[in-house]
C-alpha cells in the first residue's frame, strides 16, 4: 500500500500545481495570465496570403524572401498597435497573419499587405527641354538615378536608401500633417545629385506605382525630405509602411476570415456551458451505472480535466471553439478508460478472484485495449495536425492538438488516477461499500 | 447465449441499406461544398433596423450581388454567400446596404477564399482521410502481429472504418440536397475523428477477440468472436452513450459555427460503434470461412425473402 501513498502525494501535488497554474491571477509568471483564445473565440482577422515570388530578388531564395516578408509584417503589424499578432510562413508561398482584436480591419490589411516600394521619380523630356505626354496628357515619369558615392554606379533611389526613423510631423505654418523622412548616406548623395538636376522642375514620390506628391524642386536637398498632400492617417500608415521596409514581393489575399469579438465571446460561453453540462452529464452517468466506482471515476475525471485544462495553459495552446470540442470528446475517450477499467474488474470479481487480484488484473487486461485504441487515436490526431498545419486551417490544428493532449493524460488518469484510488479504497477498508463487489452474489 | 454473429447477414443488409442510398445520393448529387473547397465568400450580418430576408436579397441584386445565397439565422443575422471578393467590394457592399436600407450593417463575421486555397484544401482533405486509414492498417496490423494473418484485422478494422465514412458522407450527401448542409473544412476534421473513435471501438472488440483466443478459446472462431462481442458489448455502449451525451450537450449549444462538425460526430458515433459491433469482427469470420462463394448467391436468396 505504500507505493498507493506515494502515488496519492504524487497525484495531489499535481492537482495542486494545476489549480495554481489554472486560477486566474495578475501574475505572469508561466503565463498564467489567461488562457490563449483562438481569433474564433475573442474576435479578430485570419489572413492568409500569397507571396508572388516570380517579382522575387534573384539573388535571393525563395525562404530568405519569405523570412524577410515574414518579419517585416510583424514590425508592420507592431507598429499598428495589434496586440499578440501570429504571423507565420505556411508552405512555400504562404503566409498566415492573424490579427486578434482589432477594429479596422481594412486599415489594418492596408498596411500589412502593401509592398511600399517608395521611388523618386523625375518627368521625362525631350530634347528641346519639353516634358513628354502619354497619349492621355499625363507627365512620364521614371525612377531618378545617379550616380552613388563609389562615383561609378548609377544607382535608382528608392526606399531602400531611408533610414527606418520617418515620423508624421505637423507643417508649422499651414498646420497639415505630413511626413518628414531621412535618407541614409547613400540616399544622401543621390537624393542631392537628382535635387540638383532638377531645381525648378518636378519630381514626384511614388509609393507602389501610384504617384502620391509631385513637387517642384526648390533647392538642392541632401538627407531629409517630407511628403505633404496626405490625410493624417494615410500619413500615419505611410510611417508604419516606410519603417518597417518595402515587402520584397506582392502579396495577395486568398483567404480572410473576420470574426467580430462579440461573436467570439458568445461561442466561448456557450461552449463552455455545454462541456459543463456535457461532463456534467458523464458524471451522472458514471455514477448512477458504476455507483462507488463511478464516484472514483468522476473524481478522476475532474482532476482531468483540471489537469488538461492546466497544460493548455502552460504550453500555451490556443483554444479554438474546435479545440474545445476535442477536449470535451477527450473527456468522453478518458471515460472510455475508466469503463474499460470497471468492466473488466466485474468480470475479475465474477470469476471469483479477490478483490485486491481483481484489481491487478482488471487493470492489466484493460490495459492492451486502452493502449491500442488510443494510438489509433493519435494517429489520426497526427494527420489532423498535419492537414492543418500544411491549408493554414488553424482551427483544425487546434482541434487535433487538444484532442491528443486530452487522450494522452487520459491514459494518464485512468491508469495512474483511477487506479490508485481504487486501490487506496480497498486497503483503507472501504470494500464493502464498493457496489461491483455485489456483482459477484448477483452472478 | 445471443447469437450475433449468426445473423451478420441481416446486419450486413441493414449496413447496405444505409450506404447504398447514401452511395446513389452521392454518385447522383455528390456533396454539397462549402467556400472551403471551391471558393468564395461567406458573412454574417446584422442590422440595427429590421430588414427581411427578399428586402435584403433584392438588395444585393440592385448592388450587384444577383447570385448572393442569403439564409436567416436563429439569431435574427443573415449569412450571405457570394463569389469571392476584395477587401474594397466588400466595403462598397456594406455601405451600399447602408445607404439602400437606410441602417446601420454589422459585419459579425466574414470569409473570403480564392480558388487557389479552396482546390488544395479539397485535395488535402482527400489525402489526410486516405493516409489516416493507412496508418491505422499499418498500427493494427503491427498490434496484432502475433496473431495468426495480423493483416487481416488491420483490413477488416479499415473495412469497418470505410463503412461509417460512407455512412457520415451518404448522409451528409443526403443533406445537402435535402437540408442544404455544407461540407467545410470542420467536416473533414470530424469526419477524421470520426475514423479515429471508429477504430478505437473496433479495437476494443478486437482486443477481447485476441485474448479469448489466446487463451485457447472456446469452440471455432464464430463462437469467439461472439462472447467476445457479447463481453464488450456493455462498455461499447457506456463508452458511445457517455460520448453522445457530451456531443449533443455541444450540438444545442454550441453555438452554429461547431453544428455541422458536432452532426458529423453524431451521426459517426453511432454509425462507429455499429460497425464495431455488427460489421468489424463479422467480416473477420466472413474472411476465415471464406464466404465469399455464399456471398455472391445470397443476392438471389435475397429476392426469394426467406432467412
Amino acid at each position: 500500500m505504500k507505493r498507493d501513498s506515494y502515488f496519492l502525494i504524487f497525484i495531489l501535488i499535481l492537482v495542486g500545481l494545476a489549480l495554481w497554474a489554472i486560477l486566474p491571477t495578475d501574475s505572469t509568471r508561466l503565463g498564467r495570465n489567461g488562457f490563449q483564445l483562438g481569433l474564433d473565440l475573442k474576435g479578430g482577422t485570419h489572413l492568409v496570403y500569397q507571396a508572388d515570388l516570380s517579382k522575387k530578388d534573384p539573388s535571393q531564395t525563395d525562404e530568405q524572401v519569405m523570412a524577410a516578408v515574414k518579419a517585416k509584417i510583424e514590425r508592420r503589424a507592431n507598429s499598428y498597435g495589434v496586440t499578440e499578432p501570429l504571423i507565420q510562413i505556411s508552405g512555400e508561398k504562404r503566409i498566415v497573419v492573424e490579427l486578434p482584436g482589432i477594429t479596422d480591419v481594412d486599415a489594418a490589411i492596408n498596411i500589412i499587405g502593401q509592398v511600399a516600394q517608395m521611388e523618386i521619380r523625375e518627368a521625362h523630356y525631350d530634347s528641346n527641354g519639353n516634358p513628354v505626354l502619354d497619349a492621355e496628357g499625363n507627365t512620364q515619369w521614371f525612377v531618378a538615378s545617379a550616380l552613388g558615392s563609389d562615383g561609378v554606379t548609377q544607382k535608382e533611389l528608392t526606399g531602400k536608401y531611408l533610414k527606418p526613423n520617418a515620423q508624421v510631423v505637423l507643417d508649422q505654418t499651414t498646420n497639415r500633417p505630413q511626413v518628414a523622412f531621412e535618407w541614409n548616406d547613400e540616399g544622401a548623395v543621390l537624393f542631392k545629385a537628382i535635387t540638383a538636376r532638377n531645381l525648378n522642375k518636378p519630381i514626384s514620390i511614388f509609393l507602389d506605382e501610384t504617384n502620391i506628391e509631385t513637387a517642384n524642386v526648390q533647392n538642392e536637398i541632401g538627407a531629409k525630405g517630407v511628403i505633404t498632400g496626405l490625410a493624417l492617417k494615410d500619413c500615419q500608415n505611410l510611417v508604419i509602411q516606410l519603417n518597417s521596409g518595402s515587402l520584397d514581393v506582392p502579396l495577395t489575399i486568398v483567404q480572410r476570415t473576420d470574426v467580430d469579438a462579440t461573436l467570439g465571446s458568445d461561442s466561448l460561453t456557450k461552449s463552455l456551458i455545454a462541456g459543463a453540462i456535457g461532463i456534467g452529464i458523464v458524471i451522472a452517468f458514471m455514477i448512477f451505472y458504476y455507483h462507488l466506482p463511478g464516484v472514483i471515476a468522476a473524481t478522476a475525471l475532474l482532476i482531468y480535466s483540471a489537469l488538461v485544462l492546466a497544460v493548455y495553459k502552460l504550453i500555451p495552446v490556443t483554444l479554438t471553439l474546435p479545440g474545445i470540442a476535442g477536449f470535451i470528446i477527450s473527456v468522453g475517450m478518458a471515460v472510455d478508460a475508466n469503463v474499460l477499467i470497471f468492466e473488466r474488474l466485474k468480470e475479475e470479481l465474477r470469476t471469483g478472484r479477490t478483490l485486491h487480484r481483481a484489481v491487478d488484473e482488471g487493470f492489466r487486461r484493460a490495459w492492451p485495449a486502452i493502449r491500442d485504441s488510443n494510438i489509433s487515436t493519435f494517429i489520426t490526431c497526427a494527420i489532423l495536425y498535419w492537414f492543418g498545419s500544411t491549408f493554414g486551417a488553424f482551427m483544425v490544428k487546434g482541434f487535433a492538438l487538444t484532442l491528443f493532449l486530452g487522450v494522452a493524460i487520459s491514459m494518464f488518469s485512468a491508469v495512474v488516477i483511477t487506479r490508485t484510488f481504487i486501490s487506496l479504497l480497498i486497503g483503507g477498508g472501504m470494500v464493502k461499500g464498493l457496489s461491483i463487489h455485489e456483482v459477484k452474489k448477483n452472478v | 447465449m445471443f447469437d450475433i454473429v449468426g445473423k451478420r447477414y441481416w446486419f450486413f443488409l441493414l449496413s447496405a441499406l444505409i450506404i447504398i442510398p447514401g452511395i446513389i445520393s452521392l454518385a447522383v448529387f455528390g456533396l454539397k461544398p462549402s467556400i472551403d473547397f471551391k471558393s468564395g465568400t461567406s458573412m454574417t450580418l446584422h442590422f440595427s433596423t429590421s430588414v427581411n430576408e427578399s428586402q435584403l436579397r433584392s438588395t444585393l441584386a440592385d448592388i450587384g450581388y444577383k447570385e448572393a445565397i442569403v439564409q436567416r439565422t436563429g439569431e435574427g443575422d443573415f449569412i450571405v454567400r457570394l463569389s469571392e471578393i476584395s477587401t474594397e467590394q466588400n466595403q462598397q457592399l456594406l455601405s451600399g446596404l447602408n445607404t439602400t436600407l437606410d441602417t446601420t450593417t454589422e459585419q459579425k463575421d466574414l470569409s473570403v477564399i480564392s480558388p487557389a486555397v479552396a482546390s488544395q484544401t479539397a485535395r488535402n482533405a482527400v489525402i489526410a482521410v486516405f493516409v489516416a486509414a493507412l496508418g491505422i492498417l499499418a498500427y493494427i496490423t503491427f498490434a496484432f502481429r502475433k496473431m495468426p494473418k495480423p493483416l487481416r484485422w488491420g483490413t477488416c478494422a479499415v473495412a469497418a472504418l470505410v463503412h461509417d465514412v460512407l455512412v457520415v458522407t451518404g448522409i451528409f450527401s443526403i443533406l445537402g440536397w435535402a437540408a442544404g448542409i455544407e461540407i467545410d473544412a470542420m467536416f473533414i476534421t470530424g469526419m477524421l475523428t470520426v475514423v479515429g473513435f471508429s477504430v478505437h471501438d473496433t479495437i476494443v472488440v478486437f482486443d477481447r477477440i485476441r485474448e479469448n483466443l489466446s487463451r485457447g478459446g472456446r469452440g471455432n472462431l464464430e463462437n469467439v468472436v461472439n462472447s467476445s462481442i457479447l463481453q464488450t458489448v456493455t462498455r461499447s455502449l457506456n463508452t458511445s452513450l457517455t460520448v453522445l451525451f457530451v456531443l449533443l450537450a455541444l450540438f444545442v449549444l454550441g453555438g452554429a459555427t461547431i453544428h455541422n462538425f458536432t452532426l458529423v460526430l453524431i451521426i459517426g458515433i453511432i454509425t462507429g460503434t455499429y460497425s464495431s459491433i455488427f460489421s468489424a469482427s463479422q467480416l473477420l469470420i466472413v474472411w476465415e470461412n471464406r464466404e465469399w462463394g455464399r456471398f455472391v448467391s445470397w443476392i438471389p436468396f435475397l429476392r426469394k425473402k426467406k432467412a
